[in-house]
């Protein structure tokens, strides 16, 4: 197996690349658990995993400091969640329906967020959150709370297709905002791939198009990542506007759990696209020495135990009773039922 | 003080939002330097400057960015240049917006001006009404002033609320309506008003048709001695189902009038609820009179005609009198 190593010592502290790898690894363990309670009917709708993106998800939130940054995850962004400090209670409550989550069982699975806390839910309707980032930039810049801030978000190969994308993007550019976009291009959009969803030599050919700065990565190769995400969130950060990474891997799983990805070309799998940024992180923190073989069973056993004990917990609290429900969509009261 | 138009009383409004709250901000296009295709932010991205700000021609990233400044503590007001252009900001205005606070429990305090309704020569895509296309999504506030005073009131109201208001302004009275002064009866958002009382028959109706109904229950009191109630809802959501069944109680008969396309929408939510909690009231099948079911169209002769006239009123008035 190759690593990437080159250019390692500038600017790569070791406890960062501790943090990026170890919300990977957390993150793999909490989905594979996800896959596990869906396959036994325990989660009611859909379970989205983000196998195969953990190393572009993580390396860009892992950047960000809660409390002060902007970050808006997507569907495939679980080591994001954990690397930007997301509570892992709020995933599995979310997915299993506990009104003690952040949604409080009126939104499920990935439709999760904590828009107080700088990291808005996501909703379904693709390239929408770029503008959402981008006007919390605004108010920030409003209030005079910009300095240094940088908000982040990441979309798929799909995403790019949309409308939602073109506005968002080009907007933030005129705004000249601190917007971080990442498209994750993991070949398929569902089960479109690339060549029936765009036909541009590159996804980052685009940024030219944006008039913002494009970056490209191996989305396998976890210190790749780490490097290109350091760098994106550094120049939006000191005021050079808007900053679009394009990753490339191979989604490792189906667009949902229900979805055995059997249209995905053999071909992919075998190709660089189709490593597990999980094993390749695994080689680069053995190989580089940022942690060894004891230390990483530990971190192993431990993420299994706190998965555990997130999913237990949930799983012992009520779900929401429909009888106790205000059924308001208003925060004022005066607005209710009228 | 001379008269003020409807146009003047939302540019006054805008004015005194930004001047009172600092967290208060206006984004569209053309309404900086240029001070808007209407003219309603006139001047003011010089007196409020970095407050004020051009928005390229992408409605979904303008309502996107309006929602996230909420979410974030800002109270952004967005103009839509025309209503009809507010359809490629549906998807975040109905979907993130009117979703938000049921999902998350944090509200989005936006405010989207839609300059609405026909003109003579606007034609099929700068003339439409919006607001039952809004009004159906749960999250979302609908208003629709009528008068100065309301278009003034309701616009500060509208910025102050903390859920997202969709407000709908009549183009044609822009400049057409005027008043002694902005302020007068200041009614909350949600209750409707009696405009014009009377015991025959009722014509629940907004915006812009507040004055059309007003002149045909003008023609009826001279043509018969009828004495017809005209009520303007002021907003359609919340809908204010107490004052209009208060209303059909009083004279036993209901027209509801709207300038927005026949199928479904206002009048026949109003019709709706009627019919369910005040059948017993009725004397006479409730009645609805809407623009036509085509697209708005261009010459001002079809205009007229697509739409609800004082003459078209009065005749829906005369069969619901004489059943």
């Amino acid at each position: 197996m190759d690593t990437t190593t080159e250019g390692l010592e500038q600017g790569m502290e070791r406890d960062h690349v501790r943090k990026v790898f170890r919300a990977m690894l957390t993150a793999r363990i909490l989905e594979n658990k996800l896959g596990s309670l869906y396959k036994a009917g325990k989660i009611v709708g859909g379970v989205y995993l983000g196998k195969g993106q953990e190393a572009v998800s993580s390396s860009l939130a892992a950047c960000l400091e809660k409390g002060r940054d902007v970050y808006a995850p997507l569907i495939r962004d679980q080591a994001g969640r954990t690397a930007f400090g997301e509570p892992m209670l709020d995933c599995t409550r979310t997915y299993l329906g506990s009104v003690e989550g952040p949604m409080r069982g009126r939104d499920g699975n990935i439709h999760r967020g904590r828009p107080s806390e700088g990291m808005p839910a996501m909703i379904s309707h693709l390239g929408t959150a770029i503008s959402v980032v981008s006007g919390m930039l605004m108010a920030k810049r409003l209030k005079g709370q910009m300095d240094g801030v940088v908000g982040a978000t990441c979309v798929g190969d799909g995403c790019t297709s949309t409308g939602s994308f073109h506005e968002g993007l080009n907007a933030a550019a005129v705004e000249k905002l601190p917007l971080v976009l990442t498209i994750a291009n993991n070949q398929y959009a569902y089960s479109t791939p690339n060549d029936r969803q765009f036909v541009c030599d590159d996804l980052v050919d685009k940024a030219k198009g944006y008039g913002v700065r494009g970056h490209s990565v191996d989305g396998t190769d976890m210190i790749a990542c780490i490097k290109v995400m350091q760098e994106a969130v550094a120049r939006a950060r000191a005021g050079e506007g808007p900053q679009l990474v394009v990753a490339s891997m191979l989604r490792l799983t189906g667009h949902g759990e229900h979805d055995d990805g059997s249209y995905v070309d053999p071909k992919l799998k075998t190709s660089g696209l189709g490593r597990d940024s999980i094993d390749v992180g695994k080689a680069q923190m053995l190989e580089n020495g940022f942690t060894d073989a004891a230390e990483l069973e530990a971190w192993e056993q431990e993420a299994a135990e706190v998965v555990q004990a997130a999913v237990a917990t949930a799983q012992k609290e009520p779900g929401p009773d429909p009888y106790k429900d205000d059924w308001s969509a208003y925060s004022n009261p005066d607005l209710q039922t009228r | 003080m001379s008269d003020v138009t409807y146009i003047d009383a939302i540019h006054a409004a805008l004015g005194k939002a930004l001047e009172d709250d600092p967290s208060v901000f206006l984004y569209g296009q053309d309404i900086g330097k240029f001070g808007g295709a209407f003219k309603a932010t006139k001047g003011l991205q010089d007196r409020f400057p970095g407050r004020v700000l051009d928005a390229p021609i992408s409605e979904d990233a303008m309502a996107g960015m309006a929602i996230g400044a909420a979410i974030e503590g800002a109270r952004p007001v967005l103009e839509m240049q025309f209503a009809d252009f507010s359809s490629v900001a549906f998807n975040q205005i109905v979907n993130q917006a009117a979703t938000h606070y049921y999902r998350t429990g944090v509200p989005v305090p936006l405010t989207m001006r839609l300059p609405s309704g026909g003109t003579p020569g606007s034609g099929p895509f700068h003339s439409q009404s919006m607001e039952a296309l809004y009004a159906h999504y749960p999250g979302l506030v609908v208003v629709t002033p009528a008068t100065v005073s309301d278009a003034y009131s309701m616009l500060l109201d509208s910025i102050a609320m903390d859920d997202p208001v969709i407000y709908c302004e009549h183009k044609f009275l822009y400049r057409w309506l005027k008043s002694k002064s902005y302020e007068a009866e200041h009614l909350p958002i949600g209750q409707a008003r009696i405009t014009r009382p009377g015991k025959h028959a009722t014509v629940v109706t907004y915006s812009a048709m507040v004055h059309e109904a007003v002149r045909a229950a003008e023609m009826l009191q001279a043509e018969g001695g009828w004495e017809i109630e005209v009520v303007d809802l002021r907003s359609v959501k919340p809908l204010d189902t107490d004052t209009i069944i208060a209303s059909v109680a009083r004279t036993g008969r209901l027209l509801a009038v709207g300038e927005a396309f026949p199928w479904g929408g206002v009048t026949a939510e109003v019709v709706s609820r009627v019919c369910a909690d005040g059948f017993h009231l009725l004397d006479a099948p409730p009645a609805r009179l809407n623009a036509k079911d085509t697209p708005i169209p261009y010459h001002p002769k079809l205009w007229a005609t697509h739409r609800p006239t004082p003459e078209s009123i009065a005749e829906s008035l005369r069969k619901l009198l004489n059943y």
